[in-house]
């Protein structure tokens, strides 16, 4: 049996790495006595899967995990309080906000979402500047950025994969912009957007943006997008909500 | 700062750094296990500080023991500590803030003691970084009756000269039961406001507290290069300042909630220690001879803290922890218990530091039933002769039965740790590593034929309250001959990989393990030429070091290269980790006839000072050592029976020479 589990992060923890949270949860698990299956060989670990990385330093509303459980065993979950209780064993800042089942045959969580969004807080610069580096970046045919892959530069336009970009609403000493970002083939990173604006967005370093993810997305053929959480309680039954 | 103030919180201010900074959440706390304690004016608090990085300092025993305990006190407050890494150092500056606590993000000078854990020679220039990035002046001397405390307490307080300067307090030995001492007094001149003129008459009572060296309460005199002699300054300052050692280590079971990190640190898993000090008499060991006697935590207190902690923190992997796991008398049972207790799931088990010669199948079969961990040998050197000056009496083929016991059950590779420049020793000795490494592989082709070992090779420096405090270190220029020589022997040999300590930090070691109070200003010196983390090899530097004994005319060959005489004064003299220092003189010379001196736990007792003049036990579970191999006698013990006593140290030999 598969859990897909929903989390936030916000706060201090928010410092942690991807590869930090990926530890924090197995211990969490393990405290929790869930029978989570393990892989076999010299170094058996938990089958764990997360989809996409948040970067160090951003929050979330919408964090996925997909937890294989001993066959054996994982059919006597009781899922009802599940959430309370993985919470409990989570730190401060780390919330569990749901789980239900899954179907293993279904495509893992990095193959299924199709987009994000985020909240972006950009501070030291007023909204007209703002609206109007938008304007222009919506505008544009082509936003190119350059970054690193395998030691070599290269270039990228991220354009088609801003599927959304507003001024949401000011906030104290700056501004608050929402964006819909694609994820694939390759999910466009907060900071890749800002720094293709004109004025670049990223910059001054001391007064680096607080970011939020608020939501992922799973688009099906239709065109409709779903929350990973319910596209999960649609392709299996009988769903587990806690 | 006024000590009614209320607490400050940093917090706001060092979020914006964050996002700058390599590994951010070394800063933000939020450890499973962390406290957050009420601070007040009728409050004593406590910042228990690590001179080097949170990864490398989270872990650290000591402090989470004495975090604990100082918080379990209604009238006290703790808080950690550790050293912002340069690239946080400059935005703290830049930004006009001070080294702060994780817990609470509070400013270390709030606290009425900034507490140092002190393990490696090479942080002492932290220990002055953190001290002046706090806003205290380095230097004890000029420090206000309001500024905080600083005291230090871990194995290099054995000598603290080279940094008496810079600190306050300096507690030798167990930390347990003098933490409380030592608040009690603080507490009391807190709740009296700290007056002026107040602080000096503190830190006289602090020096009467057993386990507490004061270094202003002590003046020094030279006779031309020479120590003359390290005097109390007042009538009721001890002269000689004794450790401090808790008697029973099952009245003290801590750390009870150890402190799961949320970002990866050094040693990542659970640790239970199952004892505390350590009679095998290795004579390079500063460790076992200031820890002593054992005192063995009992067994089902250790499987009950295993299985907790492993519920608690969830966890899946425990480390036993002690100089030499495999001696604890109840190993195996502790370690079958843990691997089949389907209660925490799989589990494996770290023994961190075993003697080969009590490395048994048993064990081995045991540890692997989880997962396989990486095991370590320390046969520290290439040969018999140079185990008997050592006094690490392990033959090659208890080596070889470790090793083969091993990788009997599964595992191809290991690391054996040998050290080099020991005293007395020839090219045939140091060329003997080789050889051991090569035997081990060859015997583990047996079982598969990728089998490999690491052989890992550090230059020895003489540490003081050791019997080899009086020899003078192999200079850098002949250790590095010595890593040469192992380097060609072992070119072209498949499975053997060789690994060494760099020898110019070895020397760095050198010169401050057994400076005195001339040093101060040589370590100031490094840290005011940027000479931070020098336990890192991207900033280590040795010529700092040398640029900074010449400029205070000193010289290298007389503070490292030298051997020294029975009669010099030793800058450490005046402390004592219960050693006579005729019982270490005598260990010395009995080291240069090759002779043996058998483990004191099983066998009478040879009157080295540490039971004797504290009145105090070994604390062991059984009368017989654990069976296999040849327990430090030399002698094969598998087929059981008792330790014969043929390696009892000569009655005295002639001294000098």
């Amino acid at each position: 049996m598969r859990l897909r589990i929903a989390f936030s992060k916000h706060g201090k923890i928010r410092f942690t790495s991807h590869r930090d949270v990926a530890r924090i949860w197995e211990r969490a698990l393990r405290r929790t006595n869930l029978p989570v299956a393990y892989s076999e060989g010299f170094t058996p670990r938990p089958k764990l899967s997360f989809g996409l990385a948040l970067s160090t330093g951003h929050e979330s509303e919408g964090e996925y995990l997909d937890v294989d459980l001993d066959p054996e065993q994982g059919a006597d979950v009781d899922l009802a309080g599940l959430t309370t209780h993985l919470s409990a064993h989570l730190p401060v800042g780390m919330t569990a906000t749901g789980v239900v089942v899954v179907d293993r045959r279904m495509p893992s969580l990095q193959q299924a979402v199709t987009s994000c969004t985020w909240q972006i807080d950009v501070c030291g610069v007023d909204e007209s500047t703002v609206q109007a580096a938008i304007g222009a970046a919506l505008a544009a045919e082509e936003l190119m950025i350059t970054r690193e892959r395998k030691g070599k530069e290269v270039t990228d336009d991220i354009r088609p994969l801003v599927f959304d970009l507003a001024v949401d609403q000011p906030i104290e000493q700056g501004v608050r912009l929402i964006t819909e970002l694609g994820t694939q083939p390759r999910a466009v990173r907060v900071t890749e957007l800002l720094s293709a604006l004109d004025p670049p967005l990223a910059e001054p370093l001391l007064n680096e943006p607080r970011v939020l993810r608020v939501h992922q997305w799973i688009t099906t053929d239709d065109g409709q997008r779903h929350d990973p959480m319910n596209v999960a309680a649609a392709a299996s039954a009988p769903a587990g909500v806690a | 700062m006024p000590s009614g103030a209320p607490s400050t919180d940093l917090w706001p201010r060092l979020e914006p750094l964050l996002p700058q900074v390599q590994k951010p959440a070394r800063y933000i706390g939020c450890e499973d296990g962390m406290q957050t304690p009420e601070h007040g004016s009728d409050k004593t608090s406590w910042l228990f500080t690590y001179p080097d990085t949170y990864e490398i300092g989270l872990p650290n025993a000591g402090l989470q023991i004495l975090y604990e305990i100082i918080n379990e006190r209604p009238d006290a407050a703790a808080e950690r500590s550790y050293a912002p890494w340069v690239d946080m150092e400059e935005l703290l500056r830049r930004e006009g803030l001070p080294l702060f606590s994780v817990d609470t993000h509070k400013p270390a000078a709030e606290f009425d003691v900034v507490a140092f854990n002190l393990s490696a020679e090479l942080t002492y220039t932290n220990l002055v970084n953190c001290i002046d990035l706090a806003g205290v002046p380095i230097h004890s001397a000029r420090r206000a009756d309001a500024d905080p405390l600083i005291a230090v307490g871990g194995h290099c307080t054995y000598n603290p000269e080279p940094i008496a300067d810079f600190v306050d307090l300096v507690v030798l030995g167990d930390g347990e039961e003098v933490i409380g001492d030592i608040t009690d007094l603080v507490g009391e001149w807190k709740r009296n406001g700290k007056n002026a003129g107040t602080r000096e008459g503190l830190l006289r009572e602090l020096s009467k507290i057993e386990g507490v060296y004061v270094p202003s309460m002590y003046e020094v005199e030279y006779d031309g290069e020479f120590l003359a002699a390290v005097t109390p300054r007042y009538p009721d300052v001890p002269e000689k300042v004794e450790k401090r050692t808790v008697t029973d280590l099952a009245d003290w079971p801590y750390p009870k909630q150890q402190l799961v990190p949320m970002t990866e640190v050094v040693h990542d898993r659970l640790a239970v220690e199952v004892f505390r000090g350590c009679t095998r008499g290795c004579r390079f060991c500063q460790a076992g001879m200031i820890t002593r006697p054992v005192r063995e935590r009992p067994a089902e207190q250790v499987s009950r803290m295993i299985s907790e902690g492993l519920q608690r923190t969830g966890y899946d992997e425990v480390s036993l922890t002690s100089l030499s796991t495999a001696d604890f008398s109840g190993i195996e049972k502790v370690v079958a218990d843990t691997v089949s207790n389907q209660g925490v799931g799989q589990v494996s088990v770290a023994l961190p530091s075993l003697r080969v010669d009590a490395f048994t199948v048993g064990i081995a079969a045991e540890l692997q039933r989880a997962r396989r961990t990486g095991l370590t040998f320390a046969p520290e050197a290439g040969s018999w002769r140079m185990r008997q000056v050592i006094n690490k009496l392990i033959r090659d083929e208890d080596l070889y039965g470790a090793v083969e016991s091993a990788y009997s059950q599964g595992w191809r590779r290991m690391k054996l740790y040998f050290l080099t420049g020991l005293p007395t020793e020839t090219d045939e000795d140091t060329l003997g590593i080789a050889e051991l490494g090569r035997n081990c592989v060859e015997l583990g082709k047996k079982y598969n034929s990728s089998a490999s070992v690491t052989v890992s090779v550090g230059g020895f420096v003489p540490k003081p309250q050791t019997p080899f405090q009086w020899f003078g270190q192999n200079t850098e220029e002949e250790l590095r001959r010595k890593v040469e020589l192992l380097k060609n022997d072992l070119r072209g040999t498949k499975g053997v990989q060789l690994k060494w300590h760099d020898t110019r930090a070895s020397l760095a070691e050198g010169i401050t393990s057994r400076g005195d109070r001339r040093l101060g200003a040589v370590i100031e010196y490094v840290w005011r030429h940027g000479g931070t983390f020098q336990e890192w090899s991207e900033h280590f530097s040795i010529d700092l070091w040398l640029e900074a004994l010449a400029a205070n005319g000193l010289d290298v060959d007389w503070y490292v290269y030298r051997h020294r005489t029975e009669d010099e004064v030793l800058p450490w003299d005046h402390l004592s980790a219960g050693l006579h220092k005729d019982f270490l003189w005598q260990d010395w010379r009995d080291a240069l006839e090759e002779l043996g001196l058998e483990d004191c736990r099983w066998t009478p007792c040879y009157d080295c000072g540490a039971c004797t003049g504290y009145g105090i036990e070994h604390v062991v579970a059984s009368a017989t050592p654990p069976a296999g191999g040849s327990q430090g006698t030399g002698v094969d013990l598998s087929a059981g029976g008792a330790v014969p006593v043929t390696l009892q140290t000569t009655k005295p030999i002639g001294v000098g020479g």
